[in-house]
């Protein structure tokens, strides 16, 4: 517990963007990165980019975790992306996608600065293991 | 990486009101991370101006609505809101789920309200350094408010409240027995009662069991005027023929604030969040406590007993820090509390051991002086 004392813990923006109502991904991995030791701020339903932006940002997040099932993630993500850019947010913040994103949107997305996109069947652990291992050093 | 350079266009960016770095500084803060002790003490320099206000309750009592609302009707007056929500993590995985933000909804979009969550990480007493820091940080920063917002569960949450210039107490409602449990640590630090939820079943009868505990706290119906709110006052101990007022000091009070006196006494506001009502007249309150605070001299006596108890935190963190190492070199806690347990020694023995050498340190300090 010592060495805790500087503890520096991995915080996560959880975000729901648009009109999706389906929030029980977002819920499972919010109570599974808790469990996993990180801080985890869900932003609840139906946020503009403009809102998970400011608390992205107010919130000084390593990761912001987008769970999208409304397929207006092409619209969405960039929207939040260039927003970080604004703030100089977007260079170490780890964007996550989850949720229902098409093969062929994925490649765009990661070209806007999407680090990775965790489908349908995704575990859990591996998720977490991509977030502990790419979490930003800062 | 060179922290000191980072670490002085940080405070520049704060101060010229970058949000980005207000944000990074909270997080170098709550981290302790290197650097952050020069950077918070650069940051003193800077503060006075806002006005800190701690609001605690137990779960579900609407703190985080109600912090909503007071930051929206401080928006409207073209004042900057800063807010502190702290929630409690696991002590079991270090992990939290901060979900206060979710509840403030009024202002999102609002750049000037800048919500910051925190977790308790489990760190002794840490917290309310941390906090206190924090508060700091967006006093520098140009907030005009500053609200810290915290589940009043324990000690640890009443040094957080602390904090602040004015605490405001949560109370649900129909917890009658609640009240009575709230006797113990909260009703000390409660500077303004707020029975939320006023259109619920049993809040007059929670406004008046808070009003009878504020009366006897007062003891002796001594400077009685202002523990009274509005409403029917027919159960009211009105022994001075008093007709009690509507709240403190602020309408048909005989010396409103001619000759004030010396103590405060805790009004019982009544809010229904979800909808505002109420919230303009906590407002005023609050206002009506800073007021006091400034005309009895007590802010300045509060600023010097947090400053002094801030510096004893400090000082014992710092050695508890030193400790640390002793400990490690002396073969780390596991072992020393293993040979407690097979009863080769003791807990005083150890403890007295490890000092030693500081306080050999200091003694021959004491010989150079």
């Amino acid at each position: 517990m010592s060495s805790e004392q500087e503890g520096e813990s991995i915080r996560c923006l959880v975000a729901k963007v648009g009109l999706d109502g389906h929030d029980r991904g977002a819920h499972v991995i919010s109570r599974a990165f808790r469990d996993a030791g990180f801080e985890v701020i869900y932003s609840g339903l139906h946020k503009s980019p403009d809102d998970i932006v400011q608390a992205a940002v107010q919130e000084d997040v390593d990761v912001l975790g987008i769970s999208i099932l409304s397929g207006a993630h092409n619209t969405l993500v960039p929207k939040i992306i260039d927003g970080l850019e604004e703030y100089d947010a977007a260079d170490d913040t780890l964007v996550l996608v989850g949720g229902v994103i098409p093969e062929e949107d994925r490649e765009g997305l990661k070209e806007e600065g999407v680090a990775a996109i965790f489908g349908p069947g995704t575990s859990i652990e591996e998720t977490i293991e991509f977030v502990r291992e790419n979490a930003p050093e800062r | 990486m060179t922290e000191g350079g980072d670490d002085e266009r940080l405070l520049e960016e704060l101060l010229a009101g970058k949000h980005r770095a207000l944000a990074r500084t909270i997080s170098k803060i709550e981290n302790r991370a290197p650097g952050y002790r020069d950077l918070v003490s650069e940051l003193y320099a800077h503060t006075g101006e806002a006005d800190v206000i701690g609001i605690t309750g137990s779960p579900g009592a609407g703190k985080s609505t109600l912090v909503d609302k007071l930051a929206e009707a401080y928006r409207e007056r073209g004042e900057t809101v800063g807010i502190i929500a702290i929630d409690p993590s696991s002590p079991f995985s270090g992990g939290a789920v901060l979900g206060d933000r979710i509840r403030m909804g009024s202002t999102i979009g609002d750049m000037d309200v800048f919500v910051r969550s925190m977790s308790a990480r489990g760190t002794l007493g840490g917290l309310s350094t941390a906090t206190a820091d924090a508060v700091k940080a967006m006093d520098a920063f140009g907030k005009d408010k500053v609200i810290i917002e915290t589940v009043g569960a324990g000690q640890n949450e009443i040094d957080i409240v602390r904090t602040a210039d004015t605490v405001a107490v949560l109370v649900p409602p129909g917890s009658g027995d609640d009240v009575q449990t709230l006797k113990a640590g909260i009703l000390e630090i409660g500077d303004i009662f707020v029975v939320n939820k006023a259109d619920r079943d049993g809040a007059d009868r929670t406004v008046q069991e808070l009003r009878d505990m504020v009366a006897m706290d007062a003891g002796d119906g001594f400077g009685m005027s202002g523990a009274g709110h509005h409403g029917a006052d027919a159960m009211q101990m009105d022994d001075h023929g008093h007709d009690q007022g509507h709240g403190q000091a602020h309408d048909q009070d005989p010396d409103p604030h001619g000759d004030e006196p010396e103590t405060w006494i805790p009004p019982i506001v009544e809010t229904i969040a979800t909808h505002g009502t109420g919230v303009e007249e906590f407002i005023e309150e609050l206002e009506n406590h800073q007021q006091y605070l400034v005309a009895s001299g007590t802010r300045a006596e509060m600023a010097r007993k947090r400053y002094a108890e801030e510096i004893r935190t400090l000082l014992r963190e710092d050695v508890h820090g030193l400790l640390e190492d002793e400990l490690e070199d002396a073969g780390g806690i596991d072992d020393l509390a293993e040979a407690v347990r097979t009863g080769e020694t003791d807990p005083y023995t150890i403890a007295d051991e490890l000092l030693e050498p500081v306080e050999m340190c200091l003694e021959d300090l004491e010989r150079e002086g």
